[in-house]
């Protein structure tokens, strides 16, 4: 196996997913660049899990995931609470701490 | 180049054309849609690295919980279902930033492995994953349980107006 293509991938998909965070404004598709961000580290360290013949890296990543599910339900939770009060999605929107 | 290349830069290409599509296209459930793709041909990786109970799970958890909370978010906000135009910021300080960002990445990354070759042990199933989590990792396996259920409190909390307003009576 040569890891260099996959931890090439994983940081292509790294790139992808910090440019969505920085150019687009709905915080739902933020979210979803945010998951992408997270998978390609998880694509890293089951790479390194792989490289290295241990469980770590995969086990981490498990943990990485159940963080993200975790993430996204109270993520979501608040961006529902700023839709009822902003009524609006995006981000730029979202500038006082309290309205 | 082995099968396991060959599926890899397959898997790769979707995957890496699914996310560009995630972050360029103006339809929001769209952008839900194709990153579905890109998870699961990520799972399809993980497959090819012999991580089984890693692809399975991220099919379970990112394709089948992940993506359906977004989209029922996507609804919930009302977000507009055709195009819509204002989606983007100004485009080029996010890209000259990520795209340095990634190229620092990608070099640091490729000067660690050289495009070096490793010889792969044999892929470990569930039960040695199964084992190596509760014995070496139940610790951190217990605390994540703990946090699973703020998080469960803390988006009732925030999601329900009333219940705040209750308390502050």
């Amino acid at each position: 196996m040569e890891p260099g293509y996959y931890v090439v991938l994983a940081a292509v998909l790294f790139t992808i997913g910090a440019v969505g965070v920085l150019i687009r404004r709905n915080a739902i598709v933020l979210f979803m660049c945010i998951e992408l961000m997270l998978n390609a580290g998880n694509l890293a360290l089951v790479t390194f899990s792989r490289i290295n013949g241990t469980l770590d890296g995969q086990i981490m990543a498990f943990f990485v995931m159940v963080v993200a599910a975790a993430e996204v339900v109270i993520g979501l939770a608040i961006i529902m609470s700023i839709f009822r009060t902003r009524r609006s999605a995006s981000v730029d929107d979202a500038n006082l701490l309290k309205y | 180049m082995t099968t396991a290349d060959v599926l890899m830069l397959a898997l790769g290409a979707v995957a890496v054309g699914a996310a560009a599509a995630v972050v360029t296209t103006r339809q929001i459930v769209r952008a839900g849609l194709w990153l579905v793709v890109a998870l699961g041909s990520l799972a399809g990786l993980y497959l090819v690295l012999s991580a089984e109970l890693v692809a399975w799970v991220q099919v379970l958890i990112y394709v089948g919980a992940v993506v359906v909370l977004l989209l029922f978010a996507v609804m919930l906000t009302r977000a507009p279902i055709g195009v819509s135009e204002d989606l983007d910021r100004s485009r080029w300080p996010g890209l000259l930033i990520g795209g340095g960002a990634g190229l620092g990445l990608a070099a640091l990354l490729i000067d660690a492995y050289q495009w070096s070759t490793v010889d792969l042990a044999d892929g470990a199933g569930a039960e040695e994953v199964g084992a190596a989590i509760f014995r070496s990792w139940v610790l951190p396996f217990e605390v994540l349980s703990v946090l699973l259920l703020a998080a469960l409190v803390g988006a009732i909390v925030i999601s329900r107006p009333d219940v705040s307003a209750r308390v502050g009576r």
